[in-house]
């Protein structure tokens, strides 16, 4: 993975002595609020419902062992003994004190992490497929181009500013991990048909109020001009995206009343002026960059292993859970191990500090150092050898952390809602609970297969409630929790929009009507169809009707 | 509200000149009503295609950076060194504030009418970072133009 | 009736003012406002930028505890998270 030279180093440690000193002139008075919040938010600094929040940046979601201890010390120390991974491949602090910040960043910085740009409306920190790196088929490591980016966006000087925050996701997957086409930018490496490699370049894609899925710009963008492309791509937004209005200030709403063809000449013409200017970065820095991540030193291990064969036939649960929670290496002999932040009754995305040290031990032994975070707010150990899987999940297994449900009905993205966040309409963990709750009792999760869940506290939409296959929106009537339903949603490389089926339901409704949804597509699917397909053969009518029925 | 202004890498305070302002709108309407005009006042929706004409003969050009939230003159800056080629001073006006200097100074404003009273923090606000990462419209060299000289060097 | 609300600086912690000028972590512990005085309290409040910040008014009802809209909101926040009944002042944690 990256490591920091000097020059990062030095710039992330200056940005924590910045914000120390801005933290001690809002402290002695000499800020006031107004004048101090934009400063705390650029550092990911918010004030939520019960204390402040930090949100620590986790670059494309990787994550060294040394880092994740960091963390479980942080947690430890500072909070309350846990954090909390979000669907942006972040983690969450709930309840730092605004005195000890400056010495979390510290703290952060000593490890090459920070909290840079993870609010604000800026770039954000850019986010990618999780298993990059690892994953059968990738074109190549979209985190080479996610650091790129990473460095280009840090403290950009014209683009810190922005009429609204603004992200970015980067694949070269056919199988759309990053949710590439729901971002203001998304980013596809692929090869062309001369077999040259590029992107294609997704814009205006979004959730929250309005929902879009992005329209691709450009097909084909060779990689030498990512920044320049970027860059002009930022600098028309910057200048011509509203900021009267904050609920059409994102670039997907430019880019909706421009049309994606007009908007494209737009970015085109701007980039024509600086695509042959030093924006983008010379191939001796790509190249420097491409080496840290460079392949791990695999062995060559043959396709089967015999002591793994055995113990998955002597053990119906490991062997449930290899099923379910790993997936294909690129190299034979390995696998890409999912470990979910779903237990039953759990909440979505916490893990406390000793899961940490337990993960960072486990990636230290078994997974050359190196953890991912996903968006659906679990973690991932991306190259496990298959001969090692029974110990890593027995090692999992004692810190509650091998549940099997990777991609199932219970492994549900909730936002923080009501039980944290200081926007939210109502609660969505709680939802989140017992869905899986009632799913565990009823068993045959995998036999329902592929089903994704996903829950929002409010029309922000965090939990990415749009593009659930089952998407749940909590909205507030007279001071009352209740729950709208959208179906046929997806994030993936299919997206879609879910669709608004009918009124909204009482928080003891909601979870019979998931269940009932359920039932009905079970008895209507063909040829183990997953969920997401049944609802986009039959259309919404039925499960309109299936949801009534419930309710 | 001190006027500062950079030279080189130097900020200091400076004299308050009376200037005789003119918005590009007014000033393409009437350029004979305003011959003695000797600064341009863009506007944050002003567009800066063809500005480069209109540009000759002004020594000051004025942004306006009403809040801390709107960020379009950042670009506004950086065009009017970058594209259009213009080499005089380039003032920030509005809510100019200690902890933006250093990106208004990176996109090529060299004068601000700052909104606290205190210089000498201004000074140190444009200390706080060693090194940037991007290539922009000051004389800062990139990291990664550092990186390749160092390697270049070793 | 009303109380003030607002966060603790230092820590974020949800206080409210008492009848003695001081800020309590206890939502029995708030002074209550008739709604016509709440507005010149809350301003006075608001002013005192170095201990507080988010300073506003809820609705409370005669036993103390929020009332009207926001009750769910205002009962959470002052309490702590649903999920978590080990953290926050439900569970004894800020003082
Ligand atoms: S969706 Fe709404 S409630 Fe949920 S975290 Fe985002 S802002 Fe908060």
């Amino acid at each position: 993975m990256y490591r920091y030279d000097e020059f990062d180093a030095t710039m992330v440690a200056e940005r924590a002595a910045q914000f120390r000193g801005q933290v001690a002139r809002r402290l002695s008075g000499e800020l006031t609020e107004d004048e101090f919040k934009p400063l705390r938010l650029m550092n990911g600094l918010y004030l939520q419902l019960h204390a402040y929040m930090l949100r620590v940046a986790v670059p494309y979601g990787t994550l060294s062992s040394r880092q994740m201890r960091k963390l479980a010390h942080i947690a430890r120390t500072y909070d309350k003994g846990y954090g909390h991974f979000t669907t942006r491949q972040n983690i969450q602090f709930n309840w730092p004190a605004l005195v000890d910040v400056p010495d979390i960043l510290d703290e952060l910085a000593s490890v090459e992490m920070h909290a840079i740009q993870t609010s604000g409306n800026c770039i954000r920190n850019v986010t990618s497929d999780q298993y990059a790196g690892a994953a059968a088929g990738e074109v190549e490591d979209p985190r080479i181009w996610s650091e790129v980016i990473r460095q280009w966006s840090t403290f950009h000087p014209e683009f810190s500013f922005l009429p609204r925050k603004f992200k970015i996701a980067v694949t070269a997957s056919d199988t759309d991990r990053a949710a590439v086409k729901v971002h203001d930018i998304g980013l596809r490496i692929h090869k062309n048909a001369q077999g040259e490699i590029g992107f294609e370049v997704i814009v205006g894609g979004g959730l929250g109020r309005t929902p879009y899925i992005g329209h691709t710009i450009r097909n084909f963008l060779p990689k030498a001009h990512l920044l320049s492309y970027l860059e002009a791509i930022l600098r028309v937004y910057n200048l011509e995206g509203r900021r009267d209005n904050l609920y059409k200030a994102r670039i997907k709403i430019l880019l909706n009343v421009e049309g994606a063809e007009k908007f494209a000449t737009m970015v085109e013409k701007e980039w024509a002026a600086i695509r042959d200017s030093d924006v983008d970065l010379p191939a001796e820095e790509i190249a420097r960059i491409r080496d840290y991540f460079a392949l791990p030193d695999f062995e060559d291990l043959s396709a089967t292993d015999d002591a793994f064969e055995k113990a998955r036939t002597k053990d119906k649960d490991f062997a449930r859970w290899v099923r379910i929670n790993t997936a294909a290496h690129k190299r034979s002999g390995y696998s890409i191990v999912n470990i979910s932040l779903k237990p039953v009754s759990g909440i979505p995305g916490d893990i406390s500090d000793t899961q940490m040290e337990a993960v960072a031990g486990i990636a230290e032994q078994y997974s050359f150092d190196e953890i991912r975070a996903t968006h659906e707010q679990n973690l991932v150990l991306p190259h496990v050898r298959q001969d090692d899987l029974y110990a890593v999940w027995k090692a999992l297994d004692a810190h509650g952390l091998a549940t099997a449900n990777i991609g199932l009905v219970s492994d549900i993205i909730a936002c923080p809602g009501l039980d944290y966040c200081a926007l939210a309409n109502t609660r969505s963990i709680p939802i989140a609970q017992r869905i899986s709750e009632r799913f565990a009792a009823l068993g045959g999760e995998e036999e329902i297969g592929e089903l994704k869940i996903k829950i929002s506290g409010c029309i922000n939409a965090c939990g990415h409630h749009h593009v659930g296959h089952i998407g749940i929106l909590g909205v507030d009537k007279k001071g009352e929790e209740f729950y709208q339903i959208t179906l046929g949603g997806s994030g993936a490389e299919d997206a879609s929009i879910g669709e608004i089926v009918g009124r909204g339901l009482s928080s003891g409704d909601v979870v019979d009507a998931v269940e009932q949804l359920v039932q009905f597509y079970l008895k209507t699917r063909q040829n183990k169809e997953r969920f997401l397909d049944t609802y986009r053969r039959l259309g919404a009518e039925p499960f309109k009707e299936a949801l009534y029925a419930a309710a | 509200m001190p006027l500062l202004k950079l030279h080189g890498n130097d900020l200091s305070p400076a004299l308050e000149e009376p200037l005789h302002e003119v918005t590009l709108d007014d000033w393409r309407e009437n350029p004979t009503a305003h011959t003695d005009a000797t600064a341009l006042v863009l506007p944050n929706a002003q567009s800066l295609s063809d500005i480069k004409c209109d540009l000759n003969g002004f020594s000051v050009v004025i942004l306006e950076f009403p809040t801390f939230k709107d960020g379009r003159a950042y670009s506004q800056a950086r065009l009017l060194r970058q594209r259009y080629g213009y080499t005089g001073e380039i003032r920030a006006r509005g809510n100019v504030l200690r902890d933006q200097l250093w990106f208004m100074a990176r996109c090529g404003v060299n004068a601000f009418e700052f909104s606290a009273e205190n210089a000498n923090d201004a000074k140190t606000a444009l200390q706080e970072f060693s090194y940037a990462y991007q290539s922009c419209a000051d004389k800062r060299a990139p990291v990664w133009r550092r990186r390749f000289d160092r390697s270049v060097a070793a | 009736m009303k109380a003030v609300t607002g966060n603790r600086l230092c820590d974020g912690a949800v206080v409210y003012l008492k009848d003695d000028d001081q800020w309590t972590v206890h939502i029995a512990e708030a002074a209550p406002f008739q709604n016509d005085d709440s507005e010149a309290v809350l301003k006075a409040a608001q002013t005192r930028v170095g201990e507080i910040t988010e300073a506003y008014l809820i609705d409370i009802a005669d036993d103390g505890a929020p009332s009207g809209r926001q009750a769910l909101r205002e009962t959470i926040r002052t309490a702590g998270p649903t999920v978590r009944v080990d953290l926050g002042v439900q569970a004894g944690g800020i003082r």
